[in-house]
């Protein structure tokens, strides 16, 4: 065989790798354990994912367009604890719009400095992920958020309710990985994105405003993360002021998983959904044949390290780095 | 003397300038808000600055030799987890049990392997598969993590021993053990970086890694080093931390990765690599805890510290690209 | 007559890719105390060639021979402990560092401990920084070092060895008149130490100025070498590219329309000063002068990328203010930049999308982009232009230099620009596809577009322009008219010699 052929087959597996990669896994697992995919587990892992999930569309965007959002846990915190705080003051009717205008403008924030200032992203959003902890806490004074009646509202129908059978967190995630897929892969801004990660000054050269697209991938990052504090909040109807933490990782984890580059440039949003779903699923199986929530961590570490090496062996052409 | 050696000299002193400011305003705004009657500066608030500084400081000082070279730890605070597990957890081994006092230093030994190796693992994924730092331990990150809880579950991890409590509390010409050790890695680093043929390289390969190459540098083994060094400084913070703590959560360490980070960038290492100070760094900490205790002494929310750390940080950044600008003949890109 | 032993022999190297015959039995020699130029157009197979040298690629077939002993390099230290140094085009110091540090990377004197053996550092550095005769000392900061000082911290890297030959790979792209003597000097310095030099230029003059002997590659094969004393200009050209170069004066068959675009006194900072001139339609309007001389900022500045400080730009009679690439393409001013991979092309996007990436706005059908009206686009330029390609799917980036370059023009065509602005049509490019460019510059002039090229070539710049600007040090020097233009009056332009005083 040569060296040509054996590339592109190489090619295949680093482009659909994780996507095989993702069907074994199922397959191996469900013999293993029918549970693993009767319908009410598999909606379970899915409904469990969605809020993570929700986050990770917005990022697949900051980072197709060549960035890094590290303050999306701490800004869904953020939003989970100003819209409990409101949903007691004013209603939920007006505390939801209220809340999605303030996390709205932490984005544009974000995307004002890292797009139109061109700030380095990882530390903006680094200074910001410290920054809107600070503020939550101050917000809640240090205590946790309860909602005082929790059966004389509406609110619980986005974390709790179900349509069609369908749990309601799973039919937004899917509503929205939807919409987005479309606007990423079918409209001038989804292409502008690609252009302006892909390669930044070329797209500047091409009359494409790099600063305000950047600008609005942060927005729209912004906006899933004040969809997924929604949920958080409806799903438990109380919060602490940590509810996020830590979850920019898991979210970045879950966008490399999929095959986005942290160079920019490519990415999907159906390869981070897949993502999303084999970070859940991982968990979820490991749980069913008894392993404890932690084993996800270590597998979750091989699988993404395998994931992007594969994917750059694939690229250069060699496994092993020719770094000396 | 160059503009660029001016910017530069302006760069090292800013960190130490804003520290002097902070002490300034403190101190004055304290005489009208301050809660407690202490003064600010006052002499033993300062020592235990110092001594509070010294387990992020010490990572720190690891993380500004990783982003020298171009690189970034984002695992700092899960092998500072597990190292602190293994120091606390051996002293207990019935292996040991003959060895009285004397297993001290034994465990202190497989703490810092333990970050020697977890360290060694990351460096070895970087060099191997080439495969970015930021995205190797990224995933270490959560894996190490993971490996905190299979130790003990949710547990915390605990085992205080007097002999060690006492030699953590000691004072040394009024300086507490934790900040002998942040001075002494602090100077031992800034030799290194400074004075050895390794440093110079460091700086080499982050400021022009392909001209590194080309002059026979061996990049990888380079970034093997650094990245023991690292885990071997997180898990002397672990070591310095946990031996008066005695207790280790689960959880502890997280974040640790971001604030040494914030650290390091406050102090004035460019991210892309190839410049930075290790004394900066040091003053990037201090800065850090200052603003920390400050804050509360004058009364304002611990909460708000948070708020205003991230807010100087992106200040900072700002600052630092005025300062590089060309001016209004630049290509507008 | 008894030949001298080279210091570095060539025999036969062969060199393949996938796909590609890179260099395809190359045999030269170099003797010492020799400059040996190596010549060839872009893609001929030198910096392939310079790889093998430097040992990062290992030829297929051939043996490399230094002092006639034959010689494997497996990288470039080992080149360089055979003796075989370097110059690189793109320089590569580490800016932070001190002139010692760069000149010793790698190699840095060790005390015990790991420790730098400064006292060493500067003292071997100070020596090496003599024979150069250059006017900064050990400690220096790179960073603060001018280009041309830079580029003497390469020659000295060169010099921490005793080299036996030394590849010096376009030296001069970025020097001024005055910095470039001072490398001849050091040139010739080595040429009387015995050292072989392999000298890589496209710049006839300086050839001729410099060199003993001139060896062609020609499409990675060998062509032969000349005794510079014997040859001329002409022999040399005509072994590079297979052919006499056409160096016919383009004469205008069509009529010209009105001024499309005119400058006025336009200046930026110090990049240009009081720059004027202007383009109809219909005409190809050349810029030629030295790399820094101004013509790419008035490029750039024309299309919003830069802010003029000063002057005016008027648009068929009307002053416009163009602040941003958005506002010009509006405007119909159209840009072909210089770096094509890095401001032209999104690398890893397909030939589609780059091309109709400027009006994606406008190829909608209700909110979502119509697929189909960007395929009619990218056939009818693909057509038109005669771009190689297995279809719009392919990543732009596997592409040729010529066909990535005709992308980027069919990009800017597809939006019916009045002026379209070229910045070097054909850096890169094999020859072929280089005259097809040259010609499609034309019937776009017949076709009535203001076209305005700027190039480094000078053969280029006569054949394709209707007038030529010639530009030295930010300034307009001279307007020629292609009736006028004299190959001597051109250069001494652009070197900034007013061509009226001399005659």
């Amino acid at each position: 065989m040569t060296a040509l052929s054996r590339q592109k087959i190489g090619g295949v597996l680093a482009r659909q790798g994780i996507l095989i990669a993702f069907v074994v896994f199922m397959v191996g697992f469900a013999m293993a354990n029918q549970r693993f995919i009767a319908v009410d587990n598999v909606f379970g892992v899915i409904r469990s994912s969605a809020i993570l999930g929700v986050m990770a569309l917005g990022v697949t965007f900051v980072v197709i367009g060549g960035n890094l959002d590290l303050s999306v846990g701490s800004m869904m915190s953020f939003s989970t604890i100003v819209v409990l705080d409101l949903h007691d003051k004013v209603g939920p009717a007006l505390a939801i719009p209220l809340m999605f205008a303030m996390t709205l403008a932490l984005g544009a924030f974000i995307g004002f400095l890292v797009g139109y200032l061109k700030l380095n992203s990882l530390i903006v959003t680094l200074g910001m992920l410290s920054a809107i902890h600070g503020l939550t806490l101050t917000w809640s004074g240090g205590k946790n958020m309860d909602i005082a009646d929790k059966e004389g509202t509406w609110f619980a129908i986005f974390g709790q309710s179900s349509a069609l059978g369908i749990p309601m967190p799973i039919l937004i995630f899917a509503l929205l990985a939807v919409v987005l897929s479309v606007l990423l892969s079918k409209t001038p801004f989804g292409r502008k994105v690609y252009a302006v990660g892909g390669n930044g000054t070329a797209a500047t050269f091409s009359g494409i405003p790099r600063a305000r697209v950047v600008f609005m991938t942060y927005v729209l990052s912004a906006f899933c993360v004040a969809t997924a504090g929604l949920m958080q909040a409806s799903r438990s109807m109380g919060s602490q002021n940590t509810v996020g933490q830590g979850l920019e990782l898991e979210v970045l984890a879950a966008v490399i998983l999929g095959g986005a580059s942290l160079l920019g440039g490519s990415g999907t949003v159906f390869k981070t959904v897949i993502g999303v779903l084999i970070l859940g699923f991982i968990q979820n199986g490991l749980l069913l044949v008894g392993l404890e929530f932690y084993v996800q961590y270590v597998v979750t570490w091989v699988i993404i390290i395998l994931a992007v090496w594969l994917d750059i062996a694939a690229k250069r052409g060699r496994l092993w780095s020719p770094i000396a | 003397m160059t503009s660029q050696t001016r910017k530069d000299l302006f760069k090292q002193g800013a960190i130490w300038a804003f520290i002097a400011a902070e002490l300034v305003f403190f101190s004055v705004a304290g005489e009208f808000l301050s809660v407690s009657d202490k003064a600010f500066m006052d002499f033993d608030n300062m020592l235990l600055l110092l001594k509070q500084s010294a387990p992020i400081g010490i990572i720190a000082v690891g993380m500004t030799v990783i982003m020298i070279n171009g690189n970034i730890d984002l695992s700092v605070g899960a092998t500072f987890a597990l190292s602190a597990i293994v120091l606390l957890d051996s002293m207990t081994w019935p292996v040991f049990a003959g060895l009285g006092d004397w297993v001290i230093p034994v465990s202190w030994l497989l703490a810092l392997l333990t970050g020697c190796v977890l360290g060694a693992i990351n460096g070895l994924i970087v060099w191997k598969t080439g495969v970015d730092a930021f995205i190797v331990t990224l995933g270490s990150m959560l894996g190490y993590r993971g490996l905190v809880f299979m130790y003990n579950g949710e547990q915390p991890t605990s085992n205080l021993n007097w002999t060690l409590v006492d030699f953590a509390e000691a004072q040394v010409l009024s300086l507490h053990t934790a900040t002998w050790f942040l001075l002494v890695v602090t100077l031992l680093i800034w030799l290194l970086m400074t004075k050895t043929v390794h440093g110079r390289n460091a700086y080499g390969i982050g400021n022009n890694r392909e001209a590194a190459v080309n002059a026979g540098i061996r990049v990888g083994p380079h970034f093997l080093w650094n990245f023991i060094l690292i885990g071997f400084l997180a898990a002397l913070s672990a070591v310095v931390f946990y031996s008066e703590s005695g207790s280790v959560n689960p959880n502890d360490g997280m974040l640790y990765e971001l604030w040494a980070i914030t650290a390091v960038v406050l102090g004035g290492t460019k991210l892309s690599g190839g410049y930075g100070s290790i004394i900066s760094t040091l003053g990037g900490v201090i800065a850090i805890q200052l603003l920390r205790k400050g804050l509360g002494h004058i009364g304002a929310d611990t909460e708000t510290v948070n708020l205003v750390i991230g807010l100087i940080l992106i200040a900072v950044l700002f600052l630092d690209r005025q300062l590089n600008r060309k001016g209004k003949e630049e290509l507008k890109i | 007559m008894t030949d001298p032993t080279p210091v570095l022999r060539l025999e036969g190297i062969v060199k393949t890719f996938p796909g590609v015959r890179a260099l395809d039995g190359v045999s030269f020699s170099v003797l010492p105390g020799e400059v040996h130029a190596l010549m060839g157009e872009n893609g001929a197979g030198k910096s392939t060639l310079m790889k093998v040298l430097g040992g990062i690629h290992t030829p297929d077939e051939g043996q490399i021979f230094i002092d006639e002993e034959p010689t494997q390099m497996t990288s470039p230290q080992h080149a360089k402990a055979k003796g075989v140094v370097f110059i690189h085009q793109e320089l590569s110091l580490a800016d932070e560092l001190s002139v010692a540090e760069n000149i010793f990377l790698g190699e840095l004197p060790l005390k015990s401990f790991g420790l730098v053996d400064w006292a060493k550092l500067y003292a071997d550095t100070n020596a090496i920084l003599k024979t150069l005769n250059v006017g900064f000392d050990a400690k220096t900061r790179v960073g603060d070092l001018s280009i041309a000082n830079q580029q003497m911290v390469e020659i000295g890297r060169a010099l921490t060895v005793d080299p036996r030959a030394v590849i010096f790979d376009e030296p001069t792209a970025s020097l001024t008149d005055a910095e470039k003597v001072v490398l001849f000097d050091v040139i010739a310095d080595l040429k009387a130490r015995g050292v072989g030099i392999i000298y890589i230029s496209h710049r006839m003059e300086e050839i001729f100025k410099m060199t003993d002997r001139i060896s062609v590659l020609r499409d990675g094969s060998y062509r032969g070498t000349l005794i510079t004393a014997q040859t001329d200009e002409d022999e040399v050209t005509q072994l590079m590219i297979g052919r006499a170069l056409d160096l016919s004066r383009n004469v205008s068959h069509h009529d010209m329309g009105p001024v499309a675009l005119e400058a006025r006194g336009l200046s930026c900072g110090d990049l240009f000063r009081d720059v004027s001139f202007s383009v109809r339609q219909g005409e190809v309007l050349g810029f030629y002068g030295l790399v820094g001389a101004g013509r790419t900022e008035i490029a750039e500045t024309l299309f919003g990328l830069r802010d003029p400080s000063a002057g005016q730009i008027l648009l068929n009679g009307e002053e416009v203010r163009i602040s941003s690439p958005m506002e010009a393409i509006r405007l119909g001013i159209s840009l072909v930049p210089e770096d094509r991979k890095g401001q032209g092309l999104v690398l890893g996007m397909n030939c589609r999308d780059n091309m109709t990436l400027p009006q994606i706005d406008d190829l909608r059908t209700g909110p979502l982009v119509s697929e189909g009206a960007e395929v009619a686009i990218f056939d009818q330029y693909r057509d038109k232009l005669d771009i190689r390609t297995p279809g719009w799917r392919q990543t732009v980036g596997n592409l040729s230099g010529g066909n990535q370059q005709k992308i980027v023009i069919g990009k800017w065509l597809s939006m019916r620009p009045e002026v379209l602005i070229v910045d070097e049509p054909t850096r890169g490019i094999d020859v072929g596809s280089k005259s097809e460019i040259h010609n499609l510059i034309r019937d776009l002039a017949a076709q009535g577009y203001a076209v305005i090229v700027i190039s480094s070539e000078m053969p280029e710049v006569l054949h394709v322009s209707d007038r030529i600007v010639a530009m030295y040090s930010g300034r307009v020097m001279r307007e020629f008219t292609s009736d006028e233009v004299t190959e001597d009056s051109l250069i001494q332009a652009i070197s900034g010699i007013d061509g009226d005083k001399v005659a």
